[in-house]
């Protein structure tokens, strides 16, 4: 399965990238698969996932839950709670 | 109406252009959201006056979050006419940063939904500040009174 990973704010300075590519293997379904696959891909995304600030994950612009499903080709960005107004 | 971007925008304009959309409305409100020299989080800090606050965002959710609320607001609210402008991008103290407008036939519809727009851009619209004090920059954290805020009109989790 291939995802187009993007990364916001906070998140993206400390994974010292905005965007990415990932290729996870076929047991990789859900967005706790693969926060699991990329913190073992990287130790600053895995800080990021233990952290006490919440790691929030939005899939093709719609922010979901850790069970939430992944397909093909997905947009799935990761950033902090949101500080707008 | 939304708009995302960098200019500065011109509060009179917005407003005669809000009416002229609203037809026969009796109330409209508008709220400005203003860029604070002094920011108390980091009360701590030897010298916390913002000289630069920056604001990301992510294009294309953003659009579609403001679009999903102003939607939600419009099914909650008798409303006539909304206007939402969200800036991005660096701006110093003093400035104007958003500014949310809401028309109807009476009051209590423009207030309520001006607020709960105002709520839902605090902490589920994807923006991001950034504060610059000239002595080093970081993020601004997120306030458990303002995820309270939204959390007070029980928005269904599709709009978010």
């Amino acid at each position: 399965m291939e995802l187009k990973i993007q990364y916001f704010a906070s998140v993206r300075e400390a994974m010292a990238r905005e965007e990415e590519t990932v290729r996870p293997p076929d047991t990789v379904a859900t967005v706790a698969d693969l926060v699991q696959y990329l913190s073992a891909q990287d130790a600053s995304f895995a800080d990021l996932a233990n952290a006490e600030n919440p790691l929030l994950v939005a899939i093709n612009h719609s922010v979901v839950d850790r069970n939430a499903s992944l397909s093909e080709n997905d947009e799935v960005a990761f950033f902090p709670p949101m500080t707008g107004g | 109406m939304i708009s995302v971007q960098t200019e500065e925008f011109d509060l009179a304009l917005e407003y005669k252009q809000l009416r002229q959309r609203s037809g026969d409305a009796g109330a409209i409100v508008t709220f400005t959201g203003l860029v604070r020299e002094l920011y108390e989080a980091g009360s701590d800090a030897v010298d916390n006056k913002i000289r630069e606050l920056t604001l990301e965002h992510y294009p294309g959710m953003t659009e579609k979050c403001l679009q999903d609320i102003v939607d939600e607001a419009h099914s909650r609210w008798s409303l006539l006419a909304t206007r939402i402008i969200h800036r991005v991008g660096p701006m110093r103290p003093g400035e104007e940063i958003v500014m949310v407008g809401t028309a109807s036939s009476h009051r209590q519809d423009a207030f309520e939904a001006a607020q709960f727009l105002m709520d839902y851009l605090k902490s589920r619209a994807p923006f991001w500040k950034k504060q610059d004090t000239g002595h080093g920059s970081h993020w601004v954290e997120a306030r458990e009174s303002d995820a309270d805020a939204v959390d007070r009109w029980q928005v269904d989790s599709k709009v978010s």
